[in-house]
């Protein structure tokens, strides 16, 4: 589980989160919605140890991420995953080079351990025959899914997704959603994905954060959120008239 | 105020650079990576123009000398000083600016763009360390490339002074050989040892520390090579007065 307590962030005079209190469990896929200036890559990038805070507090699974020494924070990175949003595959290495990585950089594990596992994830995210290919040669749906192979070939605690379904059509984005739920559960993981896909949070959110100018407007779950009347959330779930006639759709039938 | 940051900057970037080692299995294959790319990857342009150039020195000299109590051997010795001195340890090394250097700075700051940086440092690896120590330990082989920089450029002296009809053969090989300072050699090779460390560090300080997308990556190797050649004359000058002067 990670704990974040009264969050603060500012960029010079730009006061970017304001105050953000909440909790992401494991084995859930915990989403971080809102619009684009809101401070969801912000808060993200902190989550991740990448900006250093003003204020407040970041725990994971009780241990404070500020109090920790360098070498202590190098060993919790070392039990985080990240699927970023352009993939961020290193371009000279082979799709199964970008998985093996991880597990050369923090194991102990010979080559053919290695390579059983690398072979495990990536037909876990069905990329059977693609060991191979360099990143270039792949699709942007199958960067996404060695991305997630990577992250979680060696066995993190948390998983941290930037829009995992940006750039990617509705059918693939469904893959990549369904791949992370699975994972998610199937390995007791916490997960959390910042998205402004409407899809994602339809199908996938658990739990959800609706940040908004920098603190938490809102939290719920996928549930819960069609039935919300917060006025900033339902603006911006609801805005298109698909997602407004699901809304009805859902309200009418559970009356 | 900008200079001084980038300069504390590029100081910090030093120090971390040396700090938390990546795993040696992994740092091995960087580093053999590296040399194949900076310094093997070099030596063609490298031979070309020095051969050449050494070539242009000897003509130039040659047809510049109307004295006839000049000596003939001269050629061969003006040539060689020219070489050793200069041309191979400091107009190579701002070659290099131009080919290794940009190399550098884009290969790294378009990790940086495309978050290939992010991606290490999530998984707490010093991204530092990582991508700009193995590219210093590269180009510690840079004194190897400055030999056969040195080496050809003298042998095409010798080649357009014997075949372009400037001189003999023995005459070069006597100005070559005559009033031989050894402590030339080590003063071309301390300029060349600090140059092959402006090469790895300054061009990778400019491809880490970039912000923005694909046009920043080219004004970057522009910035880095202008920076990386005041740097490697202004060095140059001050070795020069300490070691020659």
């Amino acid at each position: 589980m990670i704990e974040v307590k009264d969050l603060h962030k500012s960029f010079g005079d730009a006061h970017i989160l304001k105050g953000i209190s909440t909790t992401f469990d494991k084995g859930k896929t915990n989403l971080i919605i809102g619009q684009s200036g809101s401070g969801k890559t912000v808060f993200l990038k902190c989550l991740l140890g990448l900006f250093e805070y003003e204020k407040g507090s970041i725990s994971y699974d009780g241990k404070v991420f500020s109090n920790l020494s360098r070498d202590e924070r190098t060993e919790l990175r070392s039990e985080i995953g990240m699927v970023f949003q352009g993939s961020a595959l290193f371009d000279s290495m082979t799709i199964a080079e970008n998985v093996m990585f991880p597990l050369r950089m923090f194991t102990k594990q010979n080559k053919s351990e290695m390579e059983d596992r690398v072979d495990f994830v990536l037909k876990r995210v069905n990329l059977d025959n693609a060991h191979h290919k360099m990143p270039s040669e792949a699709s942007g749906g199958m960067q996404k899914r060695v991305a997630i192979a990577r992250a979680i070939v060696n066995n993190p605690k948390y998983l941290f997704c930037d829009e995992p379904n940006s750039g990617l059509d509705p059918k693939t984005a469904i893959v990549i959603d369904n791949l992370i739920q699975e994972i998610t559960d199937e390995y007791q993981i916490t997960t959390v994905i910042n998205s402004h896909d409407m899809n994602s949070v339809m199908e996938i959110g658990e739990k959800i954060v609706f940040l908004k100018d920098g603190h938490k407007e809102w939290e719920g779950s996928k549930d819960t959120i069609f039935r919300t009347d917060n006025e900033a959330v339902t603006n911006f779930v609801y805005s298109s008239e698909l997602f407004k006639k699901v809304r009805k759709m859902y309200l009418d039938g559970n009356q | 105020m900008k200079y001084l940051h980038n300069i504390g900057t590029y100081f910090i970037m030093i120090k971390d650079m040396f700090r938390r080692p990546t795993k040696w299995s992994v740092l091995k294959t960087l580093i053999l990576k590296d040399i194949d790319d900076l310094i093997i990857g070099s030596l063609g342009i490298v031979a070309f123009i020095a051969f050449f150039v050494g070539g242009v020195v000897a003509i130039q000299t040659s047809l510049n000398i109307s004295n006839p109590l000049i000596p003939k051997y001269l050629v061969g010795f003006a040539t060689r000083q020219s070489i050793i001195l200069e041309f191979a340890p400091t107009f190579i090394s701002i070659i290099m600016a131009g080919k290794v250097g940009s190399f550098i700075t884009s290969s790294i700051g378009t990790m940086r763009v495309t978050e290939q940086i992010d991606a290490l440092e999530v998984m707490g690896i010093n991204a530092i360390n990582y991508l700009v120590f193995p590219k210093f330990i590269a180009l510690t082989l840079y004194p190897f490339v400055i030999s056969i920089a040195m080496f050809l450029g003298i042998l095409g002296g010798l080649a357009a002074c014997v075949y372009g009809g400037y001189g003999t053969l023995e005459d070069y090989i006597e100005g070559v050989q005559n009033d031989f300072i050894p402590f030339h050699m080590a003063y071309a090779f301390i300029k060349t040892m600090v140059f092959a460390f402006i090469l790895a560090t300054i061009p990778s300080f400019y491809g880490y520390f970039m912000k923005g997308g694909a046009l920043e990556v080219g004004k970057a190797s522009t910035t880095s090579f202008v920076w990386t050649s005041v740097v490697i004359i202004l060095l140059n000058f001050l070795l020069t007065s300490l070691l020659l002067g």
